[in-house]
């Protein structure tokens, strides 16, 4: 691929891409008699949301000059998302893959990540960092405000389109979706920028990126490499969040049905399906019949 | 930039990945072109592994291969509707240290064989169709289009090993469109249950250890094609196949074939309970001998399913695969060597190894059962009926007596094909095509 001359007026943009390595949700099973989730033999994706980041990155740099960077923290195998970004167009991939950074919640995530970013920054001066609005894993949204907050950079989040970078003004300009519109903001780099589905169509990389991206080596850093500073905030150790339970949702349909009522007034639809629930449930009835029902009053 | 390779190999299944790695061992630069996602994410198998094929090539494989169970109880069942009548061999000498048959899931074993290869220093491009073979004037193939932005990849031979279909040897003239008559089209379920459940229901007394069922008769419902059942770790793949050209002829809809075999008395109670993860389905080349196309060119091999390498009598097919993988790969290198060009000529020599192993003698040795069975559907429903008719009479304590059931047994039989002359005439033809 052809990549825009670095020209002088042209400084550039040092882009980060922060992915993920996720299974295939779709393809999730739960353990039925230990109710945990089963990972094995689950195929691993690039978290969907992160290909967005990626490319919005790609058509940044394609269109500023400078480089993008994919980022990610996991198990070894991970690598393998890094070089799927590779393949797609992304100029290097660092993965931060150590046993001390099993079993992180969002807070130690962010640490580690930051950790690298600061790293990779020395070299490099961030001028973004973009990532996925969330993953389809954990769904908390959280490591990308993380990021942010640990480096110091302009939070942008669920943005819909980037609107225009100034790379000389250091200005940036972006839609973002939030409930019931669009807000349009306007903010200085260096920034975080976490996408939302859609707001690009993720390109295809020519036969020289995938061949590329099948040679490259993946750089690969120890939470020493990476500039973590204190082991004791990364993992499991650097995690507060516990998992009480996890359970599978009872499929609806089989507690839902359809119930065939006639009569037009509320007052006889709500004796026939209240007929209908005591039937079934017939300790219900006593229950009620013992006292009076417990409203949760303010 | 245009990128030349000693040899492409096009897909990344057993064959193709048995060549690659051979290749790439021996120092060779080579290219591997998958469509998939990942290796074995296309690639569907019942799926028994043959170790012999494999241990060739990767001798501690069963040290870091993801295999499901290794084979301790091999079960053959000709079903009637409502029965079977089974063969079962189980030997505690299959519990050994280094078992003959596993059964797996092929798409993570495929990724392990393409990750081997990977390491052997072979470059793998996945999500990367290849459309077209690239000829010089002289006709000579000299490498392929992707379906990728960008140049084409050049390469001093082509190994296919594309499977069952053939597009790009069938697009490129090197080989007829498939008969549906050589092809099998195979269903297949993988039925979640757990460890304990699948060990309680098959009588294993670990985790490692597996049964498999080949089933025939009814499971085919009048068609040339079989059943299985293979237990997995954490699941039961089940499935059917037969030809498509009796799926045409019959109308039969497959996904009913299957069900129909899931819920036959004796496969019921061995899936009750379990959640159905996966429904698959893929081509079979069955056609045996007669239906091997040309398997060398200039500048290009076929190697695996695309060269019709299935041996359906013993289900065999990914050891085959492996096996031709490799020879074609052998026969690369010994011309790389030499600084031979790979002209038709030149890897004739990939025959010779072909013809001397045990997959040509194999192909050979079968090559006029499929032809048979097609011919004589009777073998898969009124011997598997007759039979099952035949133990009823001889297990039922019903106060006949046993010169009298025997002679009941006999005409039964007799009847069932119209006399003694049918009886010995599908004998010697049985007898024929297995020899």
């Amino acid at each position: 691929m052809t990549r825009p001359p670095h020209a002088a007026d042209r400084p550039g943009l040092n882009l980060f891409v922060c992915i993920k390595q996720v299974p295939d949700s779709a393809q999730i099973r739960v353990h039925p008699v230990t109710n945990t989730i089963m990972r094995q033999g689950v195929p691993t994706i690039v978290n969907p949301y992160d290909l967005f980041a990626l490319e919005e990155a790609l058509r940044l740099r394609d269109e500023y000059g400078g480089s993008v960077t994919v980022l990610s923290m996991g198990p070894p195998m991970a690598e393998e998302a890094l070089r799927r970004a590779l393949g797609i167009g992304a100029d290097h991939a660092v993965l931060i893959t150590d046993r001390r950074f099993a079993g992180a919640d969002t807070l130690a995530t962010s640490y580690a990540l930051a950790s690298a970013l600061t790293t990779l920054g020395r070299e490099q001066p961030i001028d973004m960092v973009l990532t996925g609005k969330q993953t389809i894993d954990g769904d908390t949204a959280q490591v990308g405000p993380g990021i942010a907050r640990r480096l110091g950079l302009e939070q942008l989040t669920y943005v819909a389109a980037i609107d225009r970078v100034d790379p000389l003004r250091r200005e940036i300009v972006v839609r973002r979706r939030s409930e019931g519109g669009v807000q349009v903001l306007a903010s200085r780099l260096p920034c975080l920028v976490s996408v939302v589905e859609g707001l690009n169509e993720v390109r295809r990389g020519a036969v020289a990126d995938v061949l590329r991206a099948a040679r490259a080596e993946v750089v690969t850093w120890s939470a020493t490499e990476a500039g973590v500073e204190d082991p004791m905030r990364c993992g499991l150790r650097g995690s507060p969040t516990v998992v009480r339970r996890v359970f599978a949702p009872s499929p609806r349909q089989e507690r839902a049905q359809m119930v065939a009522v006639t009569g037009k007034r509320p007052s006889q639809l709500a004796d026939a399906v209240l007929d209908l629930v005591l039937t079934q449930q017939p300790k219900l009835e006593a229950a009620l019949a013992d006292g009076p029902v417990r409203r949760n009053r303010p | 930039m245009v990128e030349h390779f000693d040899a492409i190999v096009v897909g990344a299944g057993p064959a193709g990945t048995a060549a690659a790695l051979v290749m790439a061992r021996a120092g060779l630069d080579v290219l591997q072109i998958e469509r998939g996602e990942t290796p074995g994410s296309k690639n569907v198998q019942g799926a028994i592994l043959y170790a012999d094929a494999l241990e060739r090539l990767v001798p501690d494989f069963r040290e870091e291969a993801p295999l499901e169970r290794h084979v301790v109880e091999q079960r053959v069942w000709l079903l009637d509707e409502r029965s079977h009548t089974g063969a079962h061999y189980r030997s505690a000498d299959f519990d050994e240290d280094r078992p003959n048959r596993y059964t797996i899931l092929r798409a993570p074993f495929d990724r392990w064989f393409a990750a081997e290869a990977r390491a052997a220093g072979a470059v793998l491009l996945t999500e990367t169709t290849v459309t077209e073979l690239v000829k010089d004037a002289a006709g000579k193939v000299v490498g392929v289009r992707t379906d990728r932005e960008g140049e084409n990849l050049f390469a001093d031979v082509v190994i296919l090993a594309e499977g069952v279909n053939g597009l790009v040897g069938q697009r490129a003239g090197l080989r007829k469109e498939l008969d549906p008559r050589h092809v099998a089209l195979a269903v297949k379920e993988t039925v979640f249950l757990t460890d304990e459940v699948v060990q309680e229901r098959f009588n294993l007394k670990g985790e490692h250890d597996g049964v498999v069922i080949e089933a025939m008769g009814d499971v085919s419902a009048g068609m040339v094609g079989t059943g299985f059942l293979y237990t997995n770790r954490e699941s039961i793949s089940i499935g059917v196949g037969c030809l498509i050209s009796d799926f045409q002829a019959t109308g039969t809809a497959p996904y009913a074939l299957l069900d129909r075999f899931k819920s036959h008395p004796s496969v019921a109670p061995l899936l009750k309970g379990g959640e159905v993860k996966e429904y698959v389905a893929h081509l079979i080349p069955e056609g045996g001998y007669h239906a091997i196309p040309e398997l060398v060119g200039e500048g290009w091999l076929v190697v695996g399913d695309a060269g019709q390498f299935v041996n359906p009598a013993h289900r065999e097919g990914s050891n085959l695969a492996m096996t031709t993988g490799a020879l074609a790969a052998e026969t690369v290198i010994a011309l790389h060597r030499q600084g031979t060009p790979c002209t038709k000529a030149a890897l004739g020599s990939y025959l010779r190894a072909l013809e001397q192993s045990f997959v040509m003698k194999d192909m050979k040795k079968y090559r006029g059962l499929a032809a048979m069975l097609h011919g004589n559907k009777h073998f898969l429903t009124t011997y598997p009926a007759a039979l099952s008719r035949a133990m009823q009479t001889f297990l039922r304590v019903d106060g006949v007596d046993k010169r009298t059931k025997q002679r009941l047994m006999v005409q039964d039989f007799k009847a069932a094909r119209g006399g003694w002359w049918h009886l010995m005439t599908d004998a010697v033809k049985l007898a024929r095509a297995w020899r």
